[in-house]
């Protein structure tokens, strides 16, 4: 079809195109998505080229309503027009020129949101180049909240990390001070830091690798009292603390706010690590009903444990708190991830929820939840 | 002969042994086994002859207590996993 001979299609120039924009002309944009987030007419709606014949009815039902096409410089746009006169449309103009000539004529337009900064661009351009990332992704890790309970040995590659691929704001709990018998694996922390908060050093490292990244610093020991109060306000909490009665305090009071849990635990060469998301999987009680006698989980201040394996496990679980922040992915949610440093193997086995669950079983109420009102550990 | 796992802290009762194999055709006679083995770890992974509460048993990845418990039946290439909960962190 030659759309020149068709007297439902006219070809317009930019300035009579924007004069007839101002007239109440609907302006449609036949460009693709990707060109038109790089900025666009104002007040245009996009229909590309392919879905124009499909879609143009829910966008202009009345065939006689006055419609403005446009592209890049006038060529797609042309053979959209060609289309919907052919449909029976009466009215229909084509831009055929530049789309930078709208500009120059002062044709309203709209810039693309930046979602960041040319610094973040620079910054984040390795990991913006992932397609599961890009910006958008970038702009989640930016706005993300995440706490780590212990500024210690799980949480020291845990928030490096997080850090240096920018998220937003890093809660740490933690009322230890740096000790030398620390610093073989709680790499956030240095022999100028000994006696030190370990949160004040956690700040001073994370500031240095990334001054963008908000640190929030809670000098306490997470208990019942206070475990609502410091999880309330952030998106995923990462579990890397060092006794059961914390674990379970955590775990109960996750469950009844909703939030994630990335767990890691670690004990001379083995690790395990697994996520806990709320009434989608499993929990810690799940998983391990009844608190253990303390000979079957000494400290690693009693048992010892291999340098690089809170380096290991806090990277497994910051690799979570990226899938969680993004929404995209496997986590390890019903699944435990077990670690052993002596072989160099991962095994991997099957976590259910448990229907008699008494944090996230069936028929649990706010009231007969485990650890609702005095947050009783196990 | 199926494969037991044995973790960490349950080590020393094995004189350091990671695997141990075992003969059996559940779960339960294949622990016997292990116990007639390493005696010391009957009492820290059987409670009155029942599972400990404190260790999860799985086969393969399987979590008995969501199959036939002890009476779970296991095969020649089957490992048995146990499973005590870990606190460390710091």
């Amino acid at each position: 079809m030659n759309d020149q001979s068709n007297p439902a299609v006219r070809d317009v120039n930019a300035t009579e195109a924007v004069g007839l924009a101002r007239d109440g002309y609907r302006v449609i944009d036949v460009r693709e998505r990707s060109e038109w987030d790089a900025g666009h007419v104002a007040g245009a709606t996009l229909l590309p080229l392919g879905e124009v014949a499909e879609r143009i009815a829910e966008v202009a039902p009345d065939r006689d309503a006055p419609l403005l096409l446009h592209c890049a410089v006038g060529g797609r746009s042309a053979r959209a027009a060609a289309r919907l006169a052919q449909m029976g449309y009466t009215n229909v103009v084509n831009l055929k020129a530049p789309i930078g000539h709208w500009k120059e004529q002062g044709g309203a337009w709209e810039e693309p949101t930046q979602l960041l900064s040319p610094g973040q661009q620079r910054r984040y351009a390795r990991q913006v180049l992932i397609p599961e990332i890009g910006q958008e992704g970038q702009r989640k890790l930016l706005d993300a909240k995440v706490l780590l309970i212990g500024a210690g040995g799980l949480g020291s590659p845990t928030a490096l990390y997080l850090a240096a691929s920018g998220v937003g704001t890093i809660g740490l709990v933690d009322d230890d001070v740096v000790d030398e018998s620390n610093l073989q694996r709680q790499v956030l922390h240095g022999v100028d830091r000994i006696g030190m908060r370990k949160v004040d050093s956690a700040e001073l490292t994370l500031a240095g690798l990334n001054p963008e990244t908000t640190v929030v610093k809670h000098v306490e020991r997470l208990g019942a009292d206070n475990v609502e109060r410091l999880i309330a306000g952030y998106d995923v909490i990462v579990d890397g603390t060092d006794n059961f009665d914390t674990r379970y305090v955590l775990n109960d009071a996750a469950v009844r706010l909703r939030k994630p849990v990335v767990h890691g635990s670690i004990y001379r060469w083995d690790g395990q690590i697994t996520t806990f998301v709320p009434f989608a999987g499993p929990c810690y009680r799940c998983m391990y009903p009844t608190q253990p006698p303390p000979e079957l989980a000494p400290a690693c201040s009693v048992a010892g444990v291999l340098g690089v394996l809170p380096g290991i496990v806090g990277m497994l679980q910051a690799n979570e708190v990226f899938k969680l922040v993004l929404g995209v992915g496997d986590t390890l949610a019903g699944r435990l991830l077990m670690f052993d440093a002596m072989g160099t193997t991962f095994d991997e086995v099957r976590i259910w929820r448990d229907p008699a669950c008494p944090a996230c079983g069936e028929g649990v109420t706010a009231e007969s939840r485990v650890g609702a009102s005095a947050g009783v550990g196990a | 002969m199926s494969t037991v796992r044995i973790p960490p802290v349950l080590r020393e009762n094995t004189g350091g042994t990671r695997s141990v194999e075992v003969a059996g055709a559940t779960v339960s006679e294949a622990l016997d086994d292990l116990f007639a083995r390493h005696p010391a770890l009957r009492d820290r992974v059987t409670d009155d002859g029942s599972l400990s509460e404190f260790i999860n048993v799985y086969v393969n990845d399987r979590d008995v207590r969501y199959r036939d418990g002890l009476a779970t039946t296991i095969g020649p290439d089957d490992t048995i996993i146990l499973l005590p909960a870990m606190a460390g962190g710091h």
